[in-house]
């Protein structure tokens, strides 16, 4: 049984490094790292079978994920800290000259956890397609998972993906959509209208599973029920609602803050609101 | 002048289609991805013995990039295929992220390359994917000259660890290197040697090169004679010992001037003992229908543009 206190308690670790990474150096993208926590620790400290202490690149007879929409970094690389596979000291040094935490993910640094460069968008979902085909043909029965932004969506190669991944019946592949309707230049309702999504993926052959993004019971059932489903001839599409910038009042019910750092005031306004309860790294 | 024997008149995707098809009987982990031309690339033998190693992806080549990006990650070594056009231009930030950047032992094969495409005309006869693939860090660019040399690159790329764009083109052309050679990445190929100017070319210019050194011969130049089939990395030693030698250059490439091999000849000598080089290339236009040899004959890669070249560097000297 997942503890789910313990598990929100990282979360709100999670949060406090996002909005203190972005705000020591000043860049970054704190609104849809915030949105992602909630899921990022549900991921990866109850969902993925993952070996944070002896990463390789392959990860045979490990569960793989891709983060598509690799401007939430902040989120992916505290997660990964906390999981092990790197001190979270080095948290400190996000986006810095020499720092192996790029301001997108990268593999050239060698940071552990990462097995794929991501940023500019829509490519992840091609590269999750093959590496769950490779698990097939190695019989490892591994699951990949993959995250996505809503707005990374209006990228047409996303949709060569979905297309693919149905045709191909690539069963042993989750994916999540961060739908949180927000992207830079204002509500992806407004910049270009996603329609109905729920219908858009069934349409194109895929197993479609809804979930709140900030109840972490719900994110840890509803990712069991998704494992139940795979296997069974269709990729699976979970449409994750979140908020951007959850967990920070200032920062949430608007696109603004999708990629702008904190002040040092909005910093210890942020702080306040968020427990420490893992220790600052 | 060196005679060479023209065993026979086969196009260079053919050599690929068998290369990669002995490729599969060898290493389980090849694994092939095409993007709706299994024929036009040769690809079918290996689709027929394993079908569980090819992948259809249809006409998406965006997909295709991050499918094998994304494969090589258990071990599998993908080699895509499709026309060169849709092999660079059409996906290059898929190849520069998901590939390049990310270090990814994809194996990108491009068929179709530059003019002699022929009938299709300029839409598809890419002319800059030398130029675009050089660019990217990480990546190896081939362009072998003939049937056998391409049927030998296939195979020594498997072996090779990382990133490699392997250009090729649709044209029946002359099969001259010997069956069975042994192909080695970033080593230049002496072809002819001689003292009066030094002939760099890749690809389907190899053979005009050696046409040209004939024409070249009777008219009293000796000709040094360079099969430059790794663009990059270029083979700096033998372009430089060579150049010491004749002291002067003509590149030739079915590709275009900005960006081919001859700027990174052009480069390499710049750092390192500037000497006159003339261009044979494409002079920063696109390209039209027509067959092969009136292409070539148009556009000014003929042999006997190389040889008019040859004779203008040795003049500059």
């Amino acid at each position: 049984m997942a503890n789910i206190t313990q598990l929100e308690k990282t979360a709100s670790q999670v949060r406090r490094d996002i909005v203190r990474m972005v705000h020591a150096v000043q860049s970054g993208h704190p609104g849809g790292s915030l949105g992602c926590a909630d899921f990022f620790i549900a991921l990866y400290f109850e969902v993925m079978n993952h070996n944070s202490s002896n990463f390789n690149m392959d990860g045979n007879g490990e569960d793989l994920f891709f983060l598509s929409n690799g401007h939430i970094s902040p989120v992916w690389y505290s997660t990964l800290a906390h999981s092990g596979y790197f001190d979270k000291s080095e948290l400190a040094t996000f986006r810095k000259l020499n720092s192996r935490l790029q301001g997108h993910p990268a593999t050239e640094e060698g940071l552990p956890g990462i097995r794929m460069a991501s940023g500019s968008l829509g490519q992840g979902l091609s590269v999750a397609a093959g590496a769950a085909l490779t698990k097939k043909l190695n019989g490892d029965k591994s699951l990949v998972y993959t995250l996505h932004g809503d707005g990374e969506l209006q990228e047409g190669q996303i949709w060569e993906a979905a297309i693919y991944a149905a045709h191909k019946k690539i069963d042993n592949l989750i994916s999540t959509i961060d739908f949180n309707n927000r992207q830079i230049d204002g509500d992806v309702s407004d910049v270009m209208s996603l329609g109905n999504l729920r219908q858009k993926w069934e349409a194109f052959g895929w197993e479609v599973l809804e979930m709140d993004g900030h109840n972490m019971q719900n994110i840890v059932d509803t990712m069991s029920l998704a494992k139940s489903k795979t296997r069974q001839g269709k990729p699976i599409m979970i449409l994750m609602k979140t908020e951007m910038g959850q967990g920070v009042d200032f920062m949430m019910g608007s696109h603004k803050w999708h990629g702008i750092p904190p002040s040092d005031e909005q910093l210890a306004n942020a702080l306040g609101q968020l427990e420490e309860t893992l220790g600052d790294y | 002048m060196k005679k060479y024997v023209v065993q026979n008149q086969k196009d260079t995707r053919s050599g690929f289609g068998e290369g990669l098809a002995e490729l599969g009987k060898e290493n389980p982990n090849v694994v092939a991805l095409c993007a709706d031309l299994t024929g036009s690339l040769k690809m079918n033998e290996f689709e027929n013995n394993h079908p569980d190693r090819f992948f259809q992806v249809g006409i998406a080549e965006a997909n295709m990039m991050g499918i094998a990006a994304g494969m090589t990650i258990g071990g599998k070594i993908p080699f895509t295929g499709t026309f060169a056009n849709f092999s660079t231009g059409r996906v290059y930030d898929q190849i520069r992220q998901s590939i390049a950047y990310s270090e990814k032992n994809v194996k990108i094969c491009a068929s179709h390359a530059g003019l002699t495409l022929g009938e299709d005309g300029a839409t598809h006869q890419i002319l800059e994917d030398i130029g675009l693939m050089k660019m990217l860090p990480n990546m190896v660019v081939i362009n072998p000259c003939d049937f056998n040399q391409t049927k030998a690159a296939t195979k020594a790329i498997a072996d090779y660890h990382g990133p490699v764009y392997l250009r090729f083109g649709r044209p029946k052309v002359a099969n001259f290197t010997p069956e069975n050679q042994k192909f080695e990445i970033g080593k230049a190929v002496m072809l002819n040697e001689g003292k009066d100017v030094t002939i760099i070319a890749t690809g389907h210019l190899v053979w005009k090169a050696i046409e040209a050194g004939q024409i070249l011969a009777e008219a009293g130049i000796d000709a040094e004679i360079i099969n430059i089939h790794t663009i990059k990395p270029l083979d700096e030693e033998a372009i430089l010992n060579s150049a010491r030698k004749t002291k002067c250059v003509v590149t030739a490439e079915e590709h275009q001037m900005n960006g081919g091999l001859g700027d990174s000849v052009a480069q390499c000598l710049a750092r390192n003992f500037p000497l006159p080089q003339e261009f044979v290339a494409v002079n920063d236009s696109f390209g039209e229908s027509g067959t092969p040899e009136e292409l070539l004959e148009k556009y000014g890669l003929g042999a006997s543009n190389i040889v008019d070249a040859a004779k203008k560097a040795f003049n500059r000297k």
